[in-house]
């Protein structure tokens, strides 16, 4: 990755943590409701990974999945917005923190029923090669989705049936409040278990967005050229609790102490400075991040709620909800 | 084509016309393709349309589900097989919380196109776990469609607009049905998804039937027949969309309702049914409702145990009298 490469995934970053920040803030002011599971502290997944893949590639997220929106061209706005319930949400307001998708760029959703996506994105694959178009589908989930039974049907099929699907393990300890350590068998929950389904299982500093740009991107070319799926397993942090109702009380401040100094962002800014990108550009990165999701904040709480009507509407292909004659 | 078609061989037909029409059919499932199906339903698939567009998968319901899932929102129109409608309980969480559902929370974002194609229903002897009748299962989840055809015509008809409905059709296909006959449809027939049909007209006592319930009312309707009463035998054909109208319409001419329906009494269609006539219906009525349902057993393995908790001719003959001289 080039120095200007990098210096658009650090800026990327910097509008996710923002986000992130704005989305907590306002929640606590009451303006969102229900609850969030940010992702702040694990950027450099979605960005990297979203650096490494074609426009037209498919994403699946998570109940986490901000982060991934947002890379994959979700706007700051549309996505405050629908955490705010307000119309011009990402999803009109329907779908909330948890189901943040946007179709028209491939992200194909955020699904909160932990590991339910992975068969799907096993399915976009699968449909890319009846297509011929060489699109590649990627699963990003976190470590507790390793213990589905949906994770190993889907390694499985996607092994046997050599689909261009990348499932990316967003590895950060806790399997909601408990640490993954304490309910799984072995150390690396998702790489450890891709070799007894036939494909490569590896790891990758989940904090660096170049490292995780190139291993996402050797994957990915290696699934494009007919070579079949790939697990990767990135370590990580989040910075916040599970979700809004986790303090987080459970984590040794030591741990907490060590990995917000491996922050994903100060990490980009070591290796901005080793491509020669002056400290005075990164400033200005930073400037026009705050901008955008100050801008964003305020566009959001000035948007409408949606009109009532519209609960009744989009169950059916044609728009409505009827279910009888 | 013969004179006649089997239940059996209609599904393959239904399937293979779509198929033939729309590159974007795709079938996948457990034993679908060089073995043509446990039920012999996919007969034939496999050698016209090849492994490309017929897919053997391993018996992973939820990796199936999901991934026709995946497949149906990025330009796909997967049917899939699950082999018996008990096994639903294992993808359950695609036919309840993710097929359903995507539509609505992505705000009309993401379309669905698929067909679940699943063995339903008893008679057969095969014991709790292959038997049960699950339709009312479905019949709980907003964003689904629901078909259950009874005759080989209606099997092709539905298929067709099950496989075009660009929403997610879950497609009961009845085990104890499959040898029956019927005559087959003509090329392009299609059976629009919420149409109901008379198939015997009478003016003393309507019965709302589905699937294999449909030619078991029509035995009870030809028995009544010869005590004087003279039965009108609706099919419903679809759970979701449900045609009342139709339901209706005949209580206009009968005034009496019952209901014969395979799954338990407890949460099934039939209540749903009795619960929009009371609504909307009432004064149409000159006698109580009744439903014919099963009992809230596990199915019973042998032959006289399953004949005790399942609808029978006799059982559905009785609740008629009753009714007829109320």
């Amino acid at each position: 990755m080039d120095g200007a490469g990098l210096l658009a995934c650090y800026e990327r970053m910097a509008v996710i943590r923002r986000t992130e920040k704005a989305a907590h803030d306002l929640f606590l002011q009451g303006l969102v409701k229900g609850t969030t599971h940010l992702a702040a502290g694990q950027e450099a997944i979605a960005v990297g990974a979203s650096a490494a893949l074609r426009p037209d590639d498919y994403v699946f997220a998570t109940y986490r999945g901000h982060h991934h929106a947002l890379a994959r061209g979700a706007t700051p706005e549309e996505c405050l917005a629908e955490l705010m319930s307000r119309a011009t949400g990402l999803c009109k307001a329907k779908g909330g923190s948890m189901h943040l998708t946007k179709a028209a760029t491939g992200m194909l959703g955020s699904y909160a029923i932990v590991g339910s996506h992975l068969p799907m994105a096993v399915g976009a694959a699968w449909s890319a090669r009846l297509r011929g178009t060489e699109q590649l589908a990627v699963a990003f989930f976190g470590d507790g989705a390793t213990n589905i039974g949906a994770f190993h049907e889907s390694l499985n099929l996607a092994a046997v049936w050599k689909l261009p699907v990348l499932f990316v393990c967003e590895n950060n300890l806790y399997m909601e409040y408990t640490p993954i350590a304490d309910v799984t068998a072995v150390p690396r929950p998702a790489a450890d278990r891709a070799p007894a389904h036939g494909i490569p299982g590896e790891v990758v500093d989940g904090n660096d967005v170049v490292a995780v740009e190139e291993a996402v991107g050797r994957l990915a070319r290696r699934a494009r050229a007919g070579d079949g799926p790939a697990v990767l397993e990135a370590e990580t942090y989040r910075h916040f609790g599970h979700s809004r109702a986790d303090p987080a009380t459970y984590r040794p401040a030591e741990e907490v102490e060590r990995w917000l100094k491996h922050d994903p962002l100060d990490l980009a800014r070591g290796r901005l400075a080793e491509r020669g990108v002056g400290e005075e550009t990164v400033a200005e990165a930073d400037e026009r991040a705050r901008a955008v999701v100050e801008r964003a904040v305020e566009a959001a709480k000035a948007a409408p709620p949606p009109d009532p009507r519209e609960a009744l509407t989009d169950v059916w292909a044609d728009g409505g909800a009827a279910w009888r004659t | 084509m013969a004179d006649v078609i089997t239940y059996r061989d209609a599904v393959a037909e239904g399937i293979a016309r779509e198929m033939r029409r729309d590159t974007s059919v795709v079938c996948l499932g457990e034993d679908i393709g060089v073995a043509g199906g446990v039920f012999k339903t996919t007969t034939g698939l496999h050698e016209e349309f090849g492994p490309e567009r017929v897919w053997d998968t391993p018996i992973s319901e939820q990796a199936i589900v999901g991934a026709a899932m995946g497949a149906a929102m990025t330009g796909m129109r997967p049917v899939v097989e699950i082999m018996f409608s008990d096994f639903l309980a294992c993808c359950w969480d695609y036919l309840a919380n993710e097929i359903p559902k995507v539509r609505y929370m992505t705000g009309g974002q993401v379309t669905v196109p698929l067909v679940v194609r699943t063995a339903n229903g008893g008679g057969l002897g095969f014991g709790a776990q292959h038997s049960q009748a699950t339709e009312n299962w479905t019949l709980t989840v907003p964003g689904l469609k629901i078909a259950a055809p009874a005759t080989p015509a209606d099997v092709i008809g539905m298929l067709a607009a099950a496989i075009r409905s660009d929403d997610p059709v879950v497609f009961f296909e009845h085990k104890g049905l499959l040898a029956t006959k019927g005559p087959p449809p003509p090329p392009d027939h299609l059976v629009e998804l919420g149409r109901a049909a008379v198939v015997r007209e009478g003016g003393d006592v309507t019965l709302v039937a589905l699937a294999s319930m449909v030619p078991l009312a029509l035995r009870a309707a030809d028995v009544l027949a010869g005590e004087g009463i003279d039965a009108e035998v609706v099919d419903l054909r679809c759970l979701v969309p449900l045609d009342a109208a139709t339901v209706l319409d005949s209580l206009r001419k009968t005034s009496r309702l019952l209901t014969v329906e395979e799954n338990p009494y407890q949460g099934g269609w039939g209540a749903t049914v009795v619960s929009i006539v009371a609504d909307e219906g009432f004064g149409l009525l000159d006698a109580p409702v009744r439903r014919v349902a099963g009992e809230c057993v596990p199915l019973p393995f042998a032959d006289v145990l399953e004949e005790q908790v399942i609808p029978t001719v006799d059982k559905v003959v009785t609740e008629v009298r009753r009714l007829a001289a109320y």
